[in-house]
């Protein structure tokens, strides 16, 4: 029976340590400039890509289309900035060992820091809903095809936060983190385009340009935002988020080893 | 109860800390001494669980650091180095954070944190950002996290450091908020086991009942500060300040019982070190009797910390040199 409680105590003190973090987290996205900066940029420029780049009226259709098009883009160059400082900050500013000293796992704090951002990014993406309305004003789009482009939108952009979060716990130097998150994210975003396609094949190797191009984040995406909701997409987009978390958490629990 | 066995963590062919075994129980205030390197931090990471051991292991109020951390961490209060806290949060948010995390909810976290509060006198900027206040205070936000949970065992790194006694307005102030943290040690201490890393020799003499000099990451002496004064040259010398006493210091030194006589070039103290620790007050008194020196100050020395921790500092060079 104690031995039952304990354990049931030991859950609810974890899932505190958790809902510490994430709010804390949270919170430092509500008072920080760097996100509120995030989101500014992240809606006017969606905006404007929408109706300049994207010729939202002049095509004369009711959907989303030149919306979503430009979403990829937009992620990575923003998602590495918004994610860069959530390791290497805390490195260099020595807190990282509080939070690890805290009665909290590693998976835990990973977990917490990952699940804040993308809620945030969900915020200032919940945020484009006038586009939404003024398509629905326009015309008759199918509502079904941006709903899926939406879901496809956010689970692209958790792809692009784990792979930044994970690359951020390997320096102090938040520069650095925001690099590597770009270098990594343009390759998981182009992984099936001729461009690095091409350098592959080049090399002789099809079977790893073919297994790269399986893992093109932006064919997923496209795919998802055609208005197919398939489970093979979401996997894809559920699974890149697993494992850069995991690896992430593999990382930052080597990092006391040495 | 903090527990160390054989603790050592390794770095390629670097131990920085090598068979570590400390035991600090309930009730005992124990001074980790060192120079820079001695590895002070770094065993003092591993116990907290922010770095794994190589070797060895260490155990909090009976849970393992490394097998069963989530314990471990929760009866451990752990100030680190530098005293980091998150800057751009304010004070009370920062406490917050720090009593959720730790499940510190509802009326008894409210009632830890104003306690906290008060005892380390954060009232006046509770609502400011940690960025903006004074390393003084900032080390006291980071201490108040690590009290918050009114943890069994205490590990605090350099509790006094950034304390700046070097700006002149606040000199008093400063020392004042030194005093202040060695009283709350001090209270800690009742029925806690903490371990305190230090500079400050001062500080060792006003906190700690314990006493334990590491260097090149190994244990070195180990006692309390009494027992550690004995080891000192001082401890039995007999120190006294008379004008025109040359010719005693002269005899003095002839005594059998007597090692050396040093005169301070400075301000005129002359010491007389006894040998091999013998007690020589009487025979010193006796002596200045003889030859009617007028004796203005008169003590019995009881041992210099500085004198020890010097001592074995510089036995570890020795040992180093030679072994270059």
């Amino acid at each position: 029976m104690s031995a039952r409680t304990s354990v049931i105590a030991d859950r609810a003190g974890r899932g505190r340590a958790f809902r510490g973090v994430f709010l804390r987290e949270l919170h430092g996205y509500l008072i920080t400039p760097v996100a509120w900066l995030f989101a500014v940029i992240f809606l006017l420029s969606a905006g404007a890509f929408t109706f300049y780049l994207g010729a939202f009226f002049e095509r004369g259709q009711a959907d989303l289309d030149p919306f979503f098009r430009f979403h990829p883009w937009l992620y990575l160059v923003l998602v590495p900035a918004l994610a860069m400082r959530l390791w290497a900050e805390e490195r260099r500013g020595g807190t990282l060992e509080l939070l690890l000293t805290l009665p909290i796992r590693p998976w835990q704090a990973v977990a917490a820091k990952f699940l804040a951002a993308w809620l945030y990014i969900g915020g200032a993406l919940a945020l484009t809903f006038p586009m939404w309305l003024t398509v629905n004003y326009l015309g008759h789009p199918d509502n079904g095809v941006i709903l899926a482009s939406y879901i496809g939108s956010f689970l692209m952009a958790g792809a692009f936060l784990a792979i930044s979060e994970c690359l951020s716990v390997l320096t102090r130097s938040q520069v650095i983190a925001f690099i590597l998150a770009l270098a990594v994210c343009f390759l998981f975003l182009l992984a099936g385009d001729p461009l690095v396609q091409q350098p592959l094949l080049a090399l002789g190797s099809d079977r790893v340009a073919n297994g790269l191009a399986s893992l093109s984040l932006l064919a997923h995406f496209q795919a998802i935002a055609r208005g197919v909701l398939d489970f093979g997409d979401v996997a894809y987009f559920v699974l890149t988020i697993v494992f850069w978390l995991a690896a992430n958490v593999l990382i930052l629990d080597a990092r006391r080893g040495g | 109860m903090i527990q160390t066995e054989n603790l050592g963590k390794r770095y390629g062919r670097f131990d920085a800390v090598a068979g570590l075994n400390l035991k600090v129980a309930p009730g005992q205030v124990l001074a980790l001494l060192g120079p820079n390197g001695a590895g002070k931090t770094t065993s003092m990471r591993m116990i907290a669980g922010f770095l794994r051991p190589s070797s060895g292991r260490a155990v909090v109020c009976g849970h393992d650091v490394v097998r069963d951390p989530i314990a471990a961490r929760r009866a451990l209060g752990y100030l680190p180095e530098g005293a980091p806290s998150y800057g751009e949060l304010a004070v009370a948010e920062f406490l917050n954070f720090a009593a959720r995390v730790r499940g510190l909810t509802g009326i008894t976290g409210a009632r830890r944190m104003d306690e906290m509060v008060e005892r380390l006198q954060l009232q006046p900027v509770l609502a400011q950002t940690i960025e903006t206040l004074s390393k003084g205070y900032r080390r006291r936000v980071c201490l108040a996290q690590a009290l918050l949970h009114d943890p069994p065992a205490l590990i605090l790194d350099e509790p006094t450091d950034g304390l700046d006694p070097n700006q002149q307005s606040e000199v008093h102030a400063l020392t004042n908020q030194q005093r202040e943290v060695h009283a709350l040690i001090r209270g800690m201490a009742r029925d806690r086991a903490i371990i305190v890393s230090t500079h400050a020799l001062d500080e060792v003499r006003a906190a700690c009942n314990r006493v334990a000099i590491v260097a090149h990451g190994r244990l070195r002496v180990e006692g309390t500060p009494a027992e550690l004064e004995k080891r000192s040259r001082y401890h039995h010398a007999v120190s006294f300040r008379a004008p025109a006493s040359a010719l005693a210091c002269e005899l003095l030194a002839r005594q059998p019982e007597v090692e050396t006589v040093e005169v301070d070039p400075v301000d005129g103290r002359a010491t007389v070190f006894p040998r091999d620790g013998g007690e020589i007050f009487p025979i010193v008194v006796k002596l200045l009797e003889e030859q009617r020196v007028r004796v203005e100050e008169l003590q019995l020395e009881r041992g210099r910390l500085e004198d020890v921790f010097r001592q074995v500092t510089d036995e570890v060079f020795a040992e180093t040199a030679v072994a270059a």
